[in-house]
């Protein structure tokens, strides 16, 4: 016994180490430790954010430098700090907390002492640098804007957040990432590679050399320029029209499917949302929950299509048979439902389809509508072919643009009436609204503008995209060059736009037309609600307008919705007439034309339900809204 | 057989896991100190050149220690051990103060700290008295003179202070117990410790609880006809509960703020985790680096230069106490446990060594230096592997420093020698 004690100690301690080790080395270990090695510390090498072109290759965004001067409270040694801070444009009270602060983060780690010097006052301290021990300037790059305009499509970039990190492991704390728009969208050719240098350091956080001579450090990789669809000189010029008005614009080339311009009323200035200013601008727009300029209409906003959709009626009811285009209809300056009758505005008569379409008669399409339907045993199967014909459209649906945010729109079914009304109980007459694209039809701008692309086209669209080349190069996505059919066959489509192109000729947007361009287009007046203190209150109607051109050879399809412009051809068939001359001829002719949209605003309208009175909507008289608002509130 | 020089003589295999340990030793010194700059491995300049020295220093100590005749250590084992006494007692006039503790003499090209000697010494005074023909281990009165010459060192060398040198000391009770000592004072021992944990950690009334339940038990089990010794049991239940409400006065008055966080950290006393994972970082600060190092050594290490919480000297004094953390990091489990593995079988052959002597002399002096050794390997890889509190000890062999490798290479040969004329002795 005795003689065994130590022994059986010895071997007691053995098993009990072993066993401590292998817990510690074989169960507790896991095999990514190199990278949260406490010793060895990451140094990144960022390369240049790539550039960002328009069609055309003009400069859209590029980049700035920006100069921080940086600081290690303990590398500090006695200075002028008079010479010091004039240099640097501060004050001494401003150095000495500046030094207290990154003293109280780390003596040893640098900090930001003055961030985004500019050029000049970089260029007065570099000379003199070196007699500032502790002090540096570190080079950054900043977002630059060649434009004032697109910061919808363009988006922005800010550093990364705690989602951010935990979803994408590419991140570290401090980095910047496409936050919206093409800069979200496209933010790994953007933004290229960071390059890696493993640094081997002590416990003080001192960097002690190269962590494995450097076997394991990468170079970064530049990032990509692109070019995208846009037009920058579409896009400046609609945001210019844009000025005082809400809505959205979408503009396509319709033989590609590119963007050419996606306008959103109210928009900022994209240079906002870059530098010493942008949270304090951010903010500014964030909390703007009345204009919301952050919110990007042309893609966003889904509204009532109005009268642009009676031609996706018309070209269903050709495609089913239902009717011809000689078809008449009788219209008794309205129609009826039940026994209640609905207005039109096209003056009454007997209609065909072409003038149904160019004077955009309610009863007419109201009766095609009910003809659709009637053509099938029960209401549901009517509604499921229309359905079918309208989604062919992308309507409906996300179009599947590469933007990284979207609305689907909404062409009700036969599930959403028995959700809504329950399981036949809806007639068809509760869903005649949709005949003239009131009712439960939703649509976002750029699904108009794609709608009207598929017109244009005779039957087929290209899903819209913003990217056009990368790296010089032109792209090759599948499914941006593969065109999307639609149900409807392509001899349907001319009388359609014949009637379309008649609304031009003698129809409602007569007095824009351009001399020399043959358009087809078609305007829409669409009635409009909001509450007031839980009231519904009807606002003037949202001006609408649809157009391409030229007719025979499509270059450009666009949709133009603005909010309260009233009637279709006043703000939108001005907007929409402008853009077309702009694009296709690079110049205005109708400068008379030009001048109303540049002055006239529509503040009066978007003020009316804040007044907290009585206002009269849809006012024939629209001199006045040249007028600087504050004349225009103390009149009233 | 007697003529035959000692080197025939000699145990080979202990020479073995001698060597082996010293050259892993070295390799992780070396390691653990090197950085870039150094150009050569005998630059004598850096610590591994220094350690080297001492290393060849060692070997020709160890060619002086073997040509000594065997009964020298034992003729002057008493005189050594005064000796020591007095250089003990000479630091509190002439020491020199290294990291707060007067432990050293300063010699001019090399400090020495007495206390490694003193523990060769002691080993051997140990073993003279016990072995001496008049001894009788049986007899209080001998027992106190045993414990005398273990205790009088280790209260010399506590106020320097050298805590953990101190309870080396202690370890050689493992030889009285060889010798003959009852093992119930082992048994009281573990008893006084078990009670002493157990009191910190459940509190008194469960230590009550935990000793009424144990009578119970033993009363409804115990054989009718064994007769109860009514007088010691519960004078030894009275010692025990007095002792237990004792632990929680002497813990919160007696001991310092550090010590009591120390074992805060040790027994998981501290139960927020937010305060634990502070005294963590703070006061186990050590170990919570020296557990991270090995750990992230994995299976099979980082390879050798490659350890990066070396490198970085994250963990602090890891060419000395915490010199095992680099074989965890570099070398992985393979290299602890080898390391592990060659401890164990150097301690096992010098146990099974110690017993084959022919003289008590120096079958005591084997047990003397297996209980040293055992004592500083198991405190330093306890303290380490983060499973002891921390307590500042060299791992034999291995740690760097000049004088503790030199007197456990004595300590070592010394005993090797008396192996080596065990015969001779015995004729």
């Amino acid at each position: 016994m005795k003689k065994l004690l130590l022994s059986s100690i010895i071997v007691i301690i053995a098993i009990t180490f072993l066993g401590r080790l292998s817990y510690l080395q074989i169960f507790t270990f896991s095999p990514d430790q190199v990278l949260e090695d406490p010793a060895i510390k990451r140094v990144y090498d960022y390369p240049e954010r790539g550039y960002i072109y328009d069609r055309n290759g003009k400069l859209l965004v590029g980049n700035d430098p920006a100069y921080d001067v940086m600081v290690i409270p303990r590398e500090v040694r006695q200075l002028d700090t008079l010479e010091f801070c004039r240099l640097l444009g501060i004050d001494k009270l401003k150095f000495k907390n500046e030094l207290r602060k990154a003293r109280i983060y780390s003596p040893r780690l640098p900090s930001v002492f003055v961030p985004q010097l500019s050029k000049e006052d970089y260029a007065k301290l570099q000379e003199k640098m070196r007699h500032y021990k502790g002090f540096y300037i570190q080079k950054r790059s900043l977002r630059y804007y060649d434009t004032k305009s697109a910061a919808n499509v363009l988006g922005y970039i800010s550093e990364v957040n705690e989602r951010d990190l935990a979803k994408n492991p590419y991140y570290v704390q401090g980095e910047l990432t496409g936050r919206t728009g093409v800069e979200k969208q496209y933010e790994d050719i953007l933004r290229g590679r960071k390059g890696v240098q493993y640094i081997q350091k002590d416990r003080f956080n001192r960097d002690i050399g190269k962590y494995k001579d450097g076997m394991m450090d990468t170079l970064p990789e530049q990032g990509m320029e692109i070019n995208i669809t846009i037009d920058k000189a579409l896009q400046e010029y609609g945001e210019k029209l844009m000025h005082g008005k809400r809505g959205g614009i979408v503009a396509l080339e319709p033989a590609t499917g590119e963007i050419l311009a996606m306008i959103s009323g109210p928009t900022y200035d994209p240079a906002l949302l870059v530098g010493r200013e942008r949270s304090k601008n951010y903010s500014k727009l964030h909390y703007d929950s009345i204009a919301k300029p952050l919110f990007d209409r042309s893609i966003l906003a889904e509204g009532s299509p109005g009268s642009p959709f009676k031609t996706l009626n018309a070209l269903v009811a050709l495609q089913e048979g239902v009717i011809t285009p000689n078809t008449t209809v009788q219209c008794y300056n309205g129609f009826y439902v039940g026994r209640k009758k609905r207005g039109c505005h096209c003056g009454g008569g007997l209609r065909r389809l072409n003038d149904g379409i160019y004077k955009s008669c309610n009863a007419y399409f109201a009766a095609t509508f009910r003809k659709i339907y009637e053509k099938f045993e029960t209401t549901d199967e009517g509604m499921d072919v229309w359905e079918k014909h309208m989604k062919s459209f992308g309507l409906g649906q996300y179009l599947g643009y590469d933007l990284p945010t979207g609305k689907k729109g909404r062409i009700p079914s036969k599930e959403y009436y028995d959700k809504w009304y329950g399981d036949n109980r809806w007639a068809p007459s509760y869903i005649i609204s949709n005949s003239i694209g009131q009712g439960e039809v939703a649509v976002t701008p750029i699904q108009l503008a794609n709608m009207t692309a598929a017109i244009a086209n005779r039957g087929f669209y290209f899903t819209p995209h913003i990217l056009k080349k990368v790296d010089g190069k032109n792209i090759s996505i599948p499914d941006y060059v593969e065109p999307k059919h639609t149900t409807i066959d392509k001899q349907h489509f001319e009388p359609i736009i014949q009637g379309m192109a008649e609304v031009y000729e003698k129809g409602t947007a007569k007095y824009v037309q351009i001399p020399d361009i043959r358009i087809a287009g078609k305007t829409g007046t669409v009635e409009n609600f909001t509450k007031i203190d839980s009231v519904r209150v009807q606002l003037t109607d949202h001006s609408v307008f649809v157009a391409f051109a030229p007719v025979e050879k499509p270059e450009i399809a666009l949709a133009v919705y603005i909010e309260n412009g009233y009637y279709g051809s006043r703000y939108a068939g001005h907007i929409a007439s402008l853009l077309i001359e702009r694009y296709l001829k690079g110049e205005i002719t109708r400068t008379d034309l030009e001048k109303r949209m540049l002055e006239r605003t529509l503040e009066y309208e978007y003020a009316k339900p804040y007044l907290g009175k009585e206002f009269r909507i849809n006012e024939y008289d629209w001199s006045q809204h040249s007028k600087p608002l504050e004349e225009l509130i103390s009149r009233e | 057989m007697a003529g035959k020089s000692v080197l025939k003589r000699v145990d080979w295999l202990t020479v073995l896991f001698y060597l082996l340990l010293v050259t892993i030793g070295w390799v992780n010194i070396y390691s653990s100190t090197f950085s870039e700059a150094d150009s050569s491995i005998f630059d004598f300049g850096a610590l591994h050149g220094k350690q080297l020295f001492f290393i060849l220093a060692s070997f020709a100590s160890i060619v002086i220690l073997l040509a000594l005749e065997a009964s020298f250590y034992e003729r002057f084992s008493s005189l050594l051990y005064i000796i020591c006494l007095v250089l003990l007692l000479g630091l509190f006039v002439f020491g020199k103060t290294i990291s707060g503790a007067t432990s050293w003499y300063n010699l001019g090209f090399f400090n020495f700290q007495p206390s490694e000697l003193a523990k060769v010494a002691t080993a051997l005074a140990l073993a003279k008295y016990l072995s001496d023909i008049q001894t009788d281990i049986k007899r209080r009165k001998d027992q106190l003179y045993a414990f005398a010459i273990i205790l009088i060192p280790a209260i010399l060398i506590i106020p320097q202070p050298d805590p953990g040198s101190a309870l080396v000391f202690f370890s050689l009770t493992f030889v009285i117990f060889r010798e003959g000592l009852p093992l119930y004072y082992l048994g009281i021992a573990m008893l006084a410790i078990l009670t002493f944990i157990s009191t910190l950690m459940f509190g008194t009334i469960w230590v009550v609880i935990f000793i009424a339940l144990l009578l119970i038990l033993f009363f409804l089990l115990k054989n009718k006809k064994f007769r109860v010794p009514v007088i010691p049991l519960s004078v030894a239940v009275i010692v025990t509960i007095l002792f237990s409400l004792s632990v929680n006065f002497v813990f919160n008055n007696v001991f310092e703020q550090r010590h009591r966080d120390r074992f805060s950290l040790w027994l998981r006393l501290e139960k927020d985790p937010n305060k634990l994972e502070q005294i963590r970082k703070t006061i186990g600060y050590n170990t919570y680096q020296s557990e991270k190092a090995i750990e992230s050594g994995g299976f099979f290490g980082k390879g050798f230069l490659e350890g990066t919480r070396t490198k970085g000297d994250f963990v602090p004094e890891q060419h000395s106490d915490y010199i095992f953390t680099t074989v965890g990091e570099e070398w992985g489990f393979i290299g602890t446990a080898t390391v592990v593995l060659l401890f164990t079988l150097l301690l096992l052959r010098l146990v099974y060594l110690a017993e084959r002597q022919k003289t008590d002399f120096s079958r005591m002096y084997g047990y003397g230096v297996v209980s040293i050794l055992l004592i500083h390997y198991f405190i330093n890889i306890g303290m380490v592997i983060g499973i002891l509190p921390t307590i500042g000890i060299p791992l034999p062999f291995f740690s760097y420093g000049g004088s503790g490798l030199l007197f456990f290479t004595a300590l070592l040969f010394v005993f090797l020698k008396l192996d080596a004329n065990r015969l001779k002795e015995g004729i």
